[in-house]
């Protein structure tokens, strides 16, 4: 099939470039708002136009553990979840992670609970930056088509060998509608070689897969730390022959938009940078010198693209649309810990905002904005802002 | 595929593990193994198995094997199956071994998923009756009575209050292809029922009763005979569930003696007359339901 534009929400998208990836085995368990990911999975496993195992499961704990089982005789394999799901699958994050199955998980970003809400912010997935799968953010429809092509060539690099977690904002993302380019099955197939690995079970050569290792546990971990260093350069080299291939790049760990001459940068994650930039354009219209730059990953977490920026500007904010509680929002820590290696680091505002969907508009960017250049200017700026709440705060 | 002690092959598929002296589950595994063969995939989720065959780099099993995750027998059960099934391998097997609260408490969700499924695997329970791999608690299928360190036998509580879960009746429930009940004790008889889950096409069960001496309290070469009088006893039953109907395999006779059976073992040592007859008597009620209701 050759390729074509098609009109298609986030979560469609997803599921066309599922298809695309042709994947052996696809386990998932439904949540609001990565649904219809799944429905359209099942679409294409009905009609014939993927020729997968799917698997129905009783909850998304065995959703990633039948993922496991398959990975663990050599299978390509998808599944999805969001929220409180991806939080039942925890004990499995690490598991993959640790025995270097290269499974690929879209992750509709949801809200926890309690209070319960449907709407998106960022609390569930950054919760598990630590759990050693590879963390994307996509921005639009478009970038998470692509990301999920391209997730299983830097998953399945033998210098990586690690799960990656595709995320879409929920609703913002998943449930939107866009034009988007559909690559055809050919070029996809040619980007996107078989998956072959020796690290699984094996009928010709019967081996073990998620052992015990007491007193080499230390070693296997470090080399899972080293591997996860060289994926920054491997995922510079797909979004290249990406491409090369496709016309679409994104840049790698992190896209600056007009930071070049930028005072003040904001940094985002998601689909808020898509707010971000027609207010950047705006005001550098009317001559502030702003920019922002996307985080796309978070682990492994882009530093030195931080550093570089970090190291041009007078001040920089940070949005995150999460918190953890008792500290600052998850992205600001790990900003905070790489720009302190700077002799003079920038001043910087954390700006927590989106909680449970809440929404943050135009007007709250040009505000943040207008924090970052006064704070540029030598002003005393508060470290961390509530973004558009309904309440009075003691910061 | 041999299912007898003179055709079971010589090979060993599991040795070298790091096991208690008189082990049962041990012995049903290994022999389990026997009759599935070297093309078998393996998962065994958390527990005494997996602990002492998986240790890396002295790996006990010589065909392909996994830890699964406590919770996951069955899923991970299905994973092996679908990956296998995509890429076309042909004539294997795909077991899973988990313990009695592997199966019955924290396991019992991504089971009956499988079963539900149908996904072609075989799940064998080995039942040793509590959580021996953590230094014998009390599991959902701990029998009433039973000391354990969760449910020690004082002067307030003899041991184990509940009922054990009838987790053969809850997989045939199911409306699964096969599932059947089998003890070490009689160990044709669950080589026979190994060999017939393997030929299943869809989900199999087997449920076999597995003393541990070490849980249990009785002599280290007195394994077997405990696995043996648990059903002469009436208290373990041998049966098949197929073609969605039950059989009994062994009808006793005259049932030996239940309070024999039981002050064998230093778990039950504490119990009075009065215990042992409440025993007794649920036995007596158990089998008049299934000598009403199951063909013999």
């Amino acid at each position: 099939m050759p390729g074509c534009r098609i009109f298609v929400s986030g979560d469609e998208a997803v599921a066309e470039a599922v298809r695309l990836a042709r994947p052996h085995v696809i386990s998932a368990y439904p949540i609001t708002p990565q649904t219809v990911v799944v429905e359209r999975i099942s679409d294409f496993v009905e009609d014939g136009s993927l020729k997968s195992e799917y698997l129905h499961v009783e909850s998304e704990h065995s959703a990633m553990s039948a993922a496991l089982g398959a990975a663990a005789v050599g299978a390509r394999t998808f599944t999805a979840t969001s929220s409180q799901g991806l939080l039942y699958m925890a004990e499995l994050l690490p598991y993959v992670s640790g025995a270097r199955f290269p499974i690929v998980m879209m992750n509709a970003n949801r809200t926890l609970a309690t209070p319960w809400a449907l709407l998106s912010d960022h609390r569930d997935s950054l919760s598990q930056i630590d759990s050693g799968w590879i963390q994307v953010y996509c921005e639009d429809a478009q970038e998470a088509l692509d990301m999920i092509i391209q997730a299983y060539r830097i998953a399945e690099d033998p210098r990586v060998m690690a799960p990656i977690m595709v995320n879409l904002d929920g609703f913002l993302l998943t449930h939107t509608y866009e034009m988007v380019e559909l690559p055809g099955q050919e070029e996809v197939d040619a980007f996107l070689p078989p998956y072959r690995t020796g690290n699984k079970m094996d009928l010709d050569d019967p081996k073990t897969v998620c052992y015990a290792a007491m007193d080499e546990y230390m070693e296997f971990h470090m080399k899972q730390e080293l591997d996860m260093r060289k994926a920054p350069a491997v995922i510079a080299e797909v979004d290249r022959a990406f491409g090369d291939r496709f016309g679409r790049s994104y840049g790698g760990m992190v896209e600056p938009y007009r930071c070049e001459d930028a005072e003040v940068v904001l940094l985002t994650l998601g689909t808020v940078t898509g707010t971000a930039r027609v207010v950047v354009d705006a005001m550098r219209e009317e001559g502030h010198r702003v920019g922002l730059a996307k985080l796309r990953f978070m682990r492994p977490f882009p530093r030195q693209e931080i550093l570089e920026i970090a190291g041009r500007v007078k001040a920089m904010g940070v949005i995150d649309k999460d918190i953890s509680v008792g500290y600052e929002g998850i992205v600001f820590t790990n900003v905070n810990s790489s720009v302190c290696d700077l002799a003079s680091p920038p001043p910087r505002i954390n700006f927590i905002g989106g909680l449970g969907g809440r929404n943050i508009s135009k007007g709250h960017v040009r505000g943040m904005f207008g924090q970052l250049l006064k704070l540029a200017g030598g002003e005393g700026m508060e470290r961390i802002q509530f973004i558009n709440v309904g309440c009075e705060h003691n910061g | 595929m041999a299912t007898n002690a003179r055709e079971l092959t010589n090979t060993e598929f599991l040795y070298g593990h790091r096991a208690c002296a008189g082990c049962g589950g041990s012995l049903a595994l290994r022999l389990a193994m026997k009759v599935l063969g070297p093309r078998t995939f393996v998962a065994i989720p958390a527990n005494c198995m997996s602990a002492v065959s998986f240790l890396y780099p002295q790996i006990s099993f010589t065909t392909n094997a996994m830890i699964s995750p406590f919770p996951a027998t069955g899923a991970v059960l299905s994973g092996i199956e679908a990956g296998a099934r995509a890429l076309g391998f042909k004539d294997y097997s795909v077991v899973g071994f988990a313990g009695d609260g592997g199966t019955a408490d924290i396991g019992i969700q991504a089971l009956s998923g499988a079963i539900d499924r149908g996904d072609r695997v075989i799940y064998v329970c080995y039942d040793n009756e509590a959580y021996m791999n953590t230094g014998i608690q009390k599991s959902g299928l701990t029998p009433f009575g039973s000391r354990t360190t969760t449910s020690p036998a004082g002067r307030n509580i003899p041991g184990a209050a509940g009922r054990k879960k009838d987790m053969f009746e809850i997989v045939a429930a199911h409306g699964i292809e096969y599932a059947a009940t089998a003890s070490i004790g009689y160990l044709e008889d669950f080589l026979k029922k190994i060999g017939k889950a393997a030929r299943c096409r869809t989900t199999s069960y087997i449920h076999v009763l597995s003393p541990c001496a070490t849980g249990w309290g009785f002599p280290v070469e007195q394994t077997v005979e405990m696995g043996k009088e648990a059903v002469d006893c009436g208290l373990w039953v041998l049966a098949e569930y197929e073609d969605e109907e039950f059989v009994l395999n062994r009808k006793p006779k005259e049932f030996s003696c239940v309070g024999d059976y039981l002050k064998k073992q230093a778990r039950f040592k504490h119990l009075k007359e009065k215990e042992v007859e409440f025993i007794t008597a649920n036995r007596d009620k158990k089998w008049e339901k299934i000598l009403k209701n199951w063909k013999a």
